[in-house]
């Protein structure tokens, strides 16, 4: 199996140098899936950095980042691999007459013929990747069986063709909203990383290091609100990637310090719901 | 290692984690990857492999408190050697924290009376210093827990009286009372507001501190397998309503929001796939050009099954109230996928509270609603289920159609008042079905003034709805 990483602990700061800022859990389990060759599982609120976190590990690890967005209605032509049928009808046609029917119908199920998609192009890649598979809760569980073989066995059957195994293994991540009960075999073969909001030190990290020109105590500030804000009984809770929305606003509109007014103009950009915005407008301001 | 590690695993299992065999194995393999003195990525080598489902992972925690954690020289429980070398230096800190030279004769904490020791804790608090946090967590268990060993008693009583006695609500206030002097004078609401939920916070931090204290000493006297016995809970969706503490109804409720969206979902699904609507000629024929006129492609009408239109009748007294509550909110939660939902909310008196629902996107407040405003009682506030449906029957009978749906929640504990079946063989003539959930047990059904059954004869059945599992398994099959 690989060793890109040698500890937890350069994990973490290789994730940092990518402006990614990880945490114990996360870091570990991105540390064991490389020494384990095993997918993640990654599960957790919308909007916490589980596609950010594949995209974070390609980048520090320097391979090429291969992306298959699940949706209802993916198959295995969307996914795998497809013959490319126009390519074979001419390669047909051209030959009209001349060679023996046996020759032509091993030629035409050569890999020439082959039409790569994102899962098949993990594997044959040559140079390191890292394969995210997002929202995988949205395919139908027939089609989950799709990925157990590559997930599994880093292989992919083609009955003309035989079975094409890795040249390498490559860390794959699969993003989960959670919408649905994935399967126990799905389930099985992954590491399980369930990412949540947050810890209010690391959200005014976070902040500080992808927002420009904030100053500390306006991070601070901001973490310290979103948390009591999440602590509401909202719709929808507010996410890290609409805290960094709410903290770019406040520094363009050059708000230094938050009182409860300017909070109350800006909550919008947190939140999504007028009963929420009411409700945290009410918050904020009494009690 | 290895035994420990099988105990644990075993344990889990019995707290009804689905552990197989593939994840125990790659558990062992996990953990020959990480050092095995950081105990932090220990267990997030453990939870990875072990645990998929993050609703589970409260238990995890536990068990894995239990067996790992003894482990560690930090944690060593007679305060001797490096822990003691803590103790002095937070002695020192608090003497100067607050300007007394004098000190106490011995350097540790056992000779501080107990005045002092909360100046240090709220020290503490405000500084939110971590370490000196623990220490006094273990200094407080010491004290006030008055743990013996080999004594039959759950950790919950000790927590209880160690935390009785240092009053964090008081302290709350008074670290409140403290930053506003800081600032000098008064803090702006939402100042307040921040400040309270940092020390709220902190103080959580602090009570887990004292729990986690408690625990390992109670795992030292008893063992681990013995400890995690008593500390096993069941998952948040087998948690039975009827029984269930605030805390688990908290962790109930959290849990009831991502369900509904899975259900919601599972049934939009349900509704789209599964079923051939008839022949759509026109998208056919439109389809066809593609093809030269020839119909190659014949396309077909989405399938529209009519939704159910769902009536929901429900107990609100004391001992059903919660699974009303649930019952209530997920069916709200969902209410799209039924073409109607109407509400009725019964003690001995019946009301409608559709309404309450209508006027607010809030489930939560609509609930406070009917709890605080409906008006269900009718002589004395006992459950009259034959009087309700009887004055049901009077004021709504007739709007129940063959489309509609009657779902009955209750335990038919009717307080040996008259039945008024009849009235249930009347909906079920005139309904498309006639449900009852039941929040009990089925063992419990028919005893005492229990009537279940006969009401159950004239429905098209009765289900057990203890938790959040049959609960769901049932809407599912509803819609």
């Amino acid at each position: 199996m690989g060793n890109r990483f040698e500890t937890v602990q350069e994990v973490r700061e290789g994730l940092k140098k990518v402006n990614y800022l990880a945490d114990e859990g996360i870091a570990g389990v991105a540390y064991l899936a490389d020494r384990l060759g095993k997918p993640v599982l990654v599960e957790g609120p919308a909007g916490t950095g589980k596609t950010q976190l594949a995209k974070s590990v390609a980048e520090l690890t320097g391979a090429r980042l291969i992306r298959l967005q699940c949706y209802e209605g993916l198959d295995e032509s969307k996914a795998l691999y497809e013959w490319n049928y126009k390519k074979q009808l001419l390669r047909i046609q051209a030959d009209k007459g001349s060679e023996g029917w046996t020759e032509i119908h091993d030629d035409i199920f050569g890999k020439e013929f082959l039409l790569t998609r994102p899962l098949l192009e993990a594997i044959t890649a040559d140079e390191p990747v890292v394969l995210l598979i997002d929202e995988v809760d949205r395919v139908e569980v027939e089609t989950e069986a799709l990925l157990l073989e590559i997930l599994s066995e880093y292989q992919v059957s083609i009955p003309e063709l035989g079975t094409i195994t890795a040249k390498q293994v490559p860390l794959v991540f699969l993003t989960s909203n959670n919408t649905r009960e994935l399967s126990e075999a799905l389930k099985r073969r992954c590491l399980f990383l369930h990412v949540d909001y947050p810890q209010m030190e690391r959200e005014k990290e976070i902040v500080l290091t992808k927002v420009e020109g904030i100053t500390e105590a306006l991070a601070d500030q901001i973490a310290r609100i979103v948390r009591s804000i999440r602590q509401l009984d909202l719709k929808k809770a507010p996410s890290v990637s609409e805290t960094l929305d709410w903290a770019r606003t406040l520094v363009l509109l050059g708000i230094e310090s938050i009182d409860a007014e300017k909070a109350k103009e800006t909550l919008h950009v947190l939140l999504k719901y007028q009963t929420d915005i009411a409700k945290a407008a009410k918050e904020l301001s009494d009690d | 290692m290895l035994d420990l590690l099988s105990g644990f695993i075993v344990e889990l299992r019995n707290a009804g984690l689905p552990v197989s065999l593939t994840e125990n194995l790659d558990a062992m393999e996990a953990i020959m990857h990480i050092p095995l003195e950081d105990r932090e990525a220990f267990k997030y080598a453990l939870g990875a492999t072990l645990v998929k489902n993050h609703a589970h992972w409260r238990s995890f925690e536990t068990v894995f408190e239990v067996y790992f954690s003894l482990r560690g020289p930090e944690y060593a429980i007679d305060g001797s050697g490096e822990g003691n070398a803590d103790l002095d230096e937070f002695m020192r800190q608090m003497q100067n924290l607050q300007g007394q030279g004098e000190g106490k004769g011995g350097g540790t904490m056992d000779g501080l009376t107990p005045e002092e020791l909360m100046n240090i804790l709220m020290n503490a608090l405000m500084n939110g210093d971590q370490a000196m946090m623990r220490a006094l967590a273990k200094q407080a268990v010491q004290r006030f827990a008055g743990m013996e060993p080999g004594r039959p008693v759950g950790g919950t009583y000790y927590l209880y009286r160690t935390l009785r006695n240092l009053d964090l609500d008081g302290m709350l206030d008074k670290l409140m009372e403290a930053s506003r002097q800081q600032v000098g004078g008064e803090l702006t609401n939402l100042e307040e507001r921040l400040e309270r939920d940092e020390y709220q916070d902190r103080i959580e931090k602090f009570k887990q501190e004292v729990e986690a204290e408690i625990r390992r000493r109670l795992v030292a006297d008893r063992g681990a397998e013995a400890m995690a016995k008593t500390l096993r809970k069941p998952l948040p969706e087998d948690v039975e309503f009827m029984h269930a503490s605030r805390d688990e109804m908290q962790h109930l409720k959290k849990a009831l929001q991502p369900l509904t969206r899975k259900l919601a979902a599972r049934l939009a699904r349900k509704r789209r796939h599964g079923r051939k609507g008839p022949l759509d000629f026109r998208n056919t024929v439109r389809h066809s050009l593609a093809y030269g006129g020839v119909p190659a492609e014949p396309k077909f009408k989405y399938p529209r099954p009519a939704k159910p239109e769902l009536i929901v009748v429900a107990d609100i007294s004391g001992s059903v109230a919660a699974f009303a509550r649930f019952t209530l909110m997920l069916v709200y939660a969902i209410s799209n996928q039924f073409s109607k939902v109407r509400a009725f909310v019964f003690i001995d008196g019946i009301d409608e509270v559709t309404d309450y629902f209508k006027k607010t996107e809030d489930i939560g407040e609509a609930i406070h609603r009917i709890n605080t405003e409906a008006d269900v009682i009718w002589v004395d506030g006992h459950s009259d289920y034959g009087h309700a449906f009887e004055v049901f029957w009077d004021k709504w009978g007739k709007e129940i159609g063959p489309k509609s749906t009657v779902m009955l929640l209750g335990d038919a504990r009717n307080n040996y008042h008259a039945s008024q079946s009849w009235v249930i063989k009347e909906m079920r003539a005139k309904a498309r079905h006639v449900y009852w959930l039941n929040p009990e047990p089925k063992s419990y059904w028919n005893t005492g003034d229990s009537i279940v059954g006969e009401y159950g004869t004239f429905t098209d059945g009765v289900y057990e709805c203890r938790n959040l599992r049959q609960l769901e398994a049932f809407v599912e099959k509803l819609a």
